[in-house]
């Protein structure tokens, strides 16, 4: 547990963040917590209290000289390991492209998953294919995971003619149903306690199916998330439920929007089994997801994660960090970078190199700009074709109702 | 053919959905095992289980967002918000969530789901739990808005509400749960005597987005939706005018061509409803009407309703439209 830095001369408490621009971040170096420091509980027979010391403290596989330790190594083939890197590798070459592009007007918005590319990729990959995805902003690396074509996710970005919500959302609020993606919506936190829902239904039809969704150590703060901790664990459906606490929420730290222990240990004062993890090693977020997953499965209903990161970039692209924070903060996060430390730990083990890492980044890159081109095809951000005007109408209901219809009359396209 | 209060026939389009439909499910604040404060769900637990009549947490904004989630994976939720005036915790589940998920997602996901809520006033709830809240949700859209105001159409409509593939707020008048409410809080009569009571056991639906002519008139055409149309039917009677009288019973998508016919047959129109008049349903309809019957208008369109005030506890026969203030209306219709 990190220590929370506060204003000790106002009359109440006010929380500040550990470091504002000009000054030099320090973390400490590596994580005082160490793999093999936390056993394994059996998924099927844990319950809360097996977890305590897992909440409070980090659940770590990859050591600091990226070897894998411990109970918790996932043991995974080489392919899988390589299929991750690859996922993770994609989403941060696909993300560092669609922001060019938003910065030279042909998005008109855009969010990347920066420091964070393990969390969904990791996660995802630790579920089954039927297992409902109930994603945040932060979480489309899931849609790589699950096979969405790359040209369908950039023609939602761009709101063109085959974006498949039709125009009607900002960049990066996709939906798709065929990989059991759920829409994904501005306001935070609304689909924490949406996803319980979605459990209880898999539960009362009795289907082996799991939700997985997400929110931000900022976000915990909305009563979505307490609703979702309780329905989870007065009902236990089998829902895995993630804060990703990646210290930043806009320009809000941590330290300004809780008082409170560690984000897991919350879950405790719910009964719900929950872990603490390091969110930038791919190896243990898979590991804890597939054991969420066994618990689940084995119908012992939720599990609660804090995800341990860092938001490596902005907020979105209309956002400016070094107003608020170091900009080299994430320099000196002892999480590091989680595509490098998934690579290094390939690398160590010699299932890869710098050269295979190379070619591999420069064949997604071209599938990235490849992918571009044919998306914008069916309509670029500056000159169209969007979407027909007739979409602001349809879908709002089942059927047109009349007053809509005479609305969309009045507009008359 | 069976006797029936509102709340009978509210259960028995219930216990039907819940035969016809596996997915249906229904939850709420005590509306397990205890059946509902005021009794609606009484005994659906017991018939058909635990799994699919419970109990929630007390958190309606929990509540709406499980109702959605349970939505979207094929189950078709029927949740209890225990009053109106407590389903503000759950509006930015229902505005922002539930109202917009077939659209944002490009009719990929849905969610069809009711909410059942008591609302209005004339049972001495003071500011929260007599308020009608109705306008706060056929402002969004995206929701269907039903009000209804006897067993009758309570069941059918309700009925309608659940199979709908759209989400609905569904409003009970809780004034006329066991009884018509003709505007005198002194002589409530049960729906034992009136036509309104008689409930076919089986199953049946009414239609939504059709209004109801009470009774005919050449007059004035009075609109009403929940408790007010009985005290729209005392007023007419008092006032002596041959009225019209329109129970709405969907508000969203409302009835436009019964009421606007009516209007023109009879060029005068009185709107009522219990809620704040500001920005009230009766707007909307008063300027619709005018729209669509300008020149069919013999007076102005009048809207007797709440004050723009909170809903008062000991004061409420002053708040609420009185038989007294909506036959003055109709008379004020008549003058040149």
């Amino acid at each position: 547990m990190t220590e929370r830095k506060t204003i000790a001369t106002t009359p109440y408490t006010i929380g500040v963040a550990p470091f504002r621009p000009g000054d030099e971040s320090s973390f400490g170096g590596s994580f005082t917590e160490k793999p093999g420091d936390l056993n394994r509980p059996d998924p099927a027979k844990c319950d809360s209290q097996d977890t305590v010391k897992h909440a409070s403290g980090l659940i770590r596989v990859m050591d600091d000289d990226n070897k894998a330790k411990g109970e918790w190594d996932p043991a995974l083939s080489a392919e899988t390991m390589i299929q991750g890197l690859e996922y993770m590798m994609r989403l941060r070459i696909f993300d560092d492209r669609m922001l060019k592009m938003q910065r030279t007007g042909k998005l008109s918005f855009y969010m990347r998953s920066f420091g964070e590319e393990a969390v969904a990729i990791a996660q995802t990959m630790a579920l089954e294919t039927q297992d409902w995805i109930f994603p945040s902003y932060r979480q489309p690396g899931a849609q790589f995971v699950r096979g969405r074509d790359m040209v369908s996710m950039i023609c939602h970005c761009i709101g063109n003619t085959e974006d498949n919500v039709k125009g009607r959302q900002m960049p990066v609020h996709y939906t798709w149903k065929e990989g059991r993606f759920i829409s994904i919506s501005s306001p935070v936190g609304t689909q924490f306690s949406q996803a319980v829902g979605v459990a209880m239904a898999s539960a009362y039809k009795g289907l082996d199916e799991v939700c997985i969704s997400w929110l931000g150590d900022g976000t915990s703060a909305q009563g979505d998330y307490h609703y979702a901790l309780n329905f989870a664990s007065t009902f236990k459906p089998p829902v895995i439920l993630n804060v990703v606490n990646n210290q930043w929420a806009i320009s809000t730290h941590k330290n300004l929007a809780t008082g409170g222990r560690t984000f897991a240990e919350r879950g405790l004062a719910y009964d719900i089994p929950s872990l603490r993890v390091d969110g930038n090693d791919f190896l243990a977020l898979y590991s804890v997801t597939k054991w969420a997953r066994e618990r689940a499965g084995a119908g012992l209903g939720p599990t609660h994660i804090e995800v341990y990161t860092y938001r490596a970039g902005a907020h979105s692209s209309s956002d400016d960090p070094s107003a608020y924070r170091p900009d080299n903060e994430f320099e000196f996060w002892p999480g590091g970078d989680p595509v490098e430390r998934l690579k290094l730990h390939l690398i160590e083990t010699k299932l890869w190199d710098e050269k295979k890492h190379t070619a591999l980044e420069k064949k997604i890159d071209d599938e990235v700009m490849t992918a571009y081109k044919e998306a914008c095809e069916f309509g670029d951000l500056a000159s169209g074709p969007y979407p027909p005007a007739s979409t602001i109408f349809t879908e709002v209901y089942e059927t047109v109702p009349w007053h809509v219809q005479e609305q969309r009359e009045e507009l008359g396209k | 053919m069976t006797k029936m209060n509102m709340i009978a026939a509210l259960n028995s389009a219930l216990e039907h959905q819940l035969q016809r439909d596996e997915n249906v499910v229904i939850f709420g604040e005590d509306v397990g095992y205890f059946g509902g404060v005021f009794r609606v769900t009484a005994k659906l637990q017991e018939k058909f289980g635990a799994h699919r009549v419970f109990d929630s947490p007390l958190a309606e904004g929990g509540i709406a967002a499980i109702a959605m989630g349970m939505g979207i994976n094929g189950l078709r939720p029927v949740a209890e918000i225990q009053f109106a005036d407590y389903i503000f915790p759950a509006y930015d589940q229902i505005v922002n969530e539930i109202a917009k998920l077939r659209h944002r997602s490009g009719g990929e996901f849905t969610a069809p789901l009711t909410f059942r809520t008591p609302a209005g006033g004339g049972i001495k709830g003071g500011h929260h739990h007599s308020q009608s809240p109705e306008a706060q949700f056929t402002h969004t859209p995206g929701l269907k808005v039903v009000y209804c105001s006897n067993p009758y159409n309570a069941k059918g409509l309700l009925t309608s509400a659940i199979e709908s593939n759209d989400p609905v707020i569904f409003f009970e008048p809780k004034r006329c749960y066991r009884g018509p409410f003709y505007g005198d809080p002194h002589n409530v009569p049960t729906w034992n005597d009136h036509p309104d009571g008689e409930v076919p056991d089986e199953y049946y639906s009414i239609p939504l987005e059709q209004a109801r002519i009470v009774q005919e008139g050449s007059a004035c055409t009075v609109i009403a939706w929940g408790a007010m149309v009985h005290v729209s039917e005392q007023a007419i009677k008092d006032s002596g005018i041959d009225c019209e009288l329109i129970d709405l019973q969907t508000l969203v998508p409302w009835d436009r061509d019964t009421v606007v016919n009516s209007v023109k047959k009879t060029g005068r129109c009185v709107i009522v409803h219990e809620a704040p008049k500001t920005s009230g349903f009766g707007a909307e309809m008063s300027a619709s009407i005018q729209e669509r019957c300008f020149y069919n208008l013999e007076a102005p369109i009048i809207r007797v309703t709440g004050w723009d005030t909170p809903f008062p506890h000991t004061t409420e026969w002053d708040y609420l439209p009185s038989p007294e203030r909506i036959a003055e209306a109709i008379k004020k219709t008549q003058e040149e």
